[in-house]
């Protein structure tokens, strides 16, 4: 085994150190770098090709160093909260703080949506509350690294709070909501008449060289699923920067726009698109005059929503549960657009 | 002959786990009589949290994301992997493109 595959393996905290010092000289390197590059090209800076291509030279390193070290840490993080344990954390948990921590801990519990099902029904077999469940359920997908590494990356650690803390307040209010409807007649039958189960964390010693390795096969799994949809994003949205005119997107989604919410939040929920692909173009949408509120709504509403995700709940859940699941998180995230246009 | 069963419901990561399970096995010669657990209700009765589970002679050995080779090949041999919690920890997404 060479000294380079042995590290983080033998010396785990060594590697991260040196890991983190490498990462941001190369985060440091970039600005220049892609400067560099783009005179090299025989196209002049300050054309709209030129805009273009320093554009999109500089964001894609940007966005995979960024999402490569976010996934690292969420990789290693997630090694510390298994689904089991927070089914653990969450069972018999009182309704209110009950769907904070739901909510929270769906950032940080690993979470696929093929496992919603399986997921769903451990946690109301355990005696987790429906709504608090709806908690995690809502947060989990939403309130995701690959977001949060792309928000951080095209525009900046506030948007990238502020999408955080208000994804977390529709996970929480929206499974608030639902848990106050007492709708647990909706439940499939069969999913009802399971037997109860204990929630019960086996014991687990996973090393810090096996929590860097799971860092590692998530970079590897994740990085290598979405890189091809932020190069594509990246470009058109890149197009965009270079093409379309100042203002344009102003008459359609602007402030004084009033009807360009909804409108989002509707094209937005049967989209099945991930974050990798749609922020990038949301990002040029925004240079164009497009309103923040708007364009967050209609981030939210195309990750947290989908029809491939209601089909999977069909599974265990009757329509009108799956009905009031959608219209309780679409409200949600129509206010956050209509709060954010009217503040900002 | 070792009975393995992997659970899940047909994403991308459960059919990854199938075709690992049946080369890790093909290349170390270990005769395997593999099942696919494919309805909810039936993974259900197996207490996973997360899919793809494998189960070993009946017992749950592994549940969300893909085993690693290295595992696979420690249920093929001694068989008497204690079930671990520390399975999932890398467990992430294989599926249709979420986040």
């Amino acid at each position: 085994m060479s000294a380079a595959m042995a590290l983080p393996r033998q010396w785990p905290k060594l590697f991260l150190v040196v890991a983190a010092g490498v990462w941001f000289a190369a985060y440091q390197l970039l600005l220049p770098l892609s400067e560099a590059l783009t005179n090299l090209l025989p196209v002049e800076r300050d054309t709209r090709l030129g805009g273009a291509l320093q554009f999109f030279l500089y964001d894609i390193p940007k966005v995979l160093l960024l999402l490569a070290a976010v996934v690292f840490v969420m990789g290693m993080v997630n090694s510390y909260f298994t689904p089991e344990r927070t089914r653990a954390l969450l069972a018999g948990r009182a309704e209110g703080l009950g769907n904070v921590l739901a909510a929270s801990l769906g950032i940080v519990t690993p979470f696929c949506s093929c496992s919603a099902v399986p997921l769903f029904i451990g946690f109301v077999q355990a005696g987790v509350p429906l709504g608090i469940t709806f908690s995690f359920l809502i947060s989990a997908p939403m309130v995701n690294e690959v977001a949060l590494a792309l928000l951080l990356g095209l525009f900046g650690w506030k948007i990238a709070g502020l999408y955080l803390v208000l994804g977390l307040a529709v996970a929480i209010l929206s499974g608030w909501v639902i848990g106050r409807l007492h709708m647990e007649a909706y439940l499939e039958d069969w999913v009802r008449n399971m037997p109860p189960a204990r929630a019960t964390v086996g014991t687990d010693t996973v090393t810090l060289a096996e929590r860097v390795q799971a860092g590692f096969a998530a970079v590897r799994e994740i990085v290598g699923r979405v890189w091809p949809y932020i190069v594509a994003g990246i470009a058109v949205g890149a197009a965009i920067h270079g093409y379309v005119p100042e203002d344009f997107m102003a008459g359609l989604m602007g402030k004084d726009v009033w009807w360009s919410v909804p409108v989002a939040v509707l094209i937005g929920v049967p989209m099945y698109s991930n974050a990798a692909g749609i922020i990038p173009i949301v990002e040029a949408l925004l240079a164009k005059g497009a309103a923040l509120g708007t364009v967050l709504a209609f981030m939210m509403s195309v990750i947290a929503l989908s029809l491939p995700e209601m089909i999977i709940l069909r599974k265990v859940l009757k329509i009108p549960l799956i009905a009031t699941f959608v219209a309780v998180v679409a409200t949600g995230i129509l206010l956050v657009g209509y709060v954010f246009n009217a503040v900002l | 002959m070792k009975a393995i069963k992997v659970l899940g419901t047909g994403c991308a990561n459960c059919r990854a786990t199938v075709q690992r399970v049946e080369q890790v096995a093909k290349e170390l010669g270990v005769p395997i009589a593999l099942e696919k657990v494919e309805e909810i209700q039936d993974i259900m009765t197996y207490g996973i949290l997360a899919t793809p589970g494998v189960v070993v002679d009946g017992k749950v050995v592994h549940s969300g994301g893909v085993p690693t080779r290295e595992r696979i090949a420690g249920w093929l041999g001694s068989g008497a992997e204690p079930v671990a919690s520390a399975a999932s920890i890398a467990s992430s997404c294989g599926c249709a493109g979420r986040g």
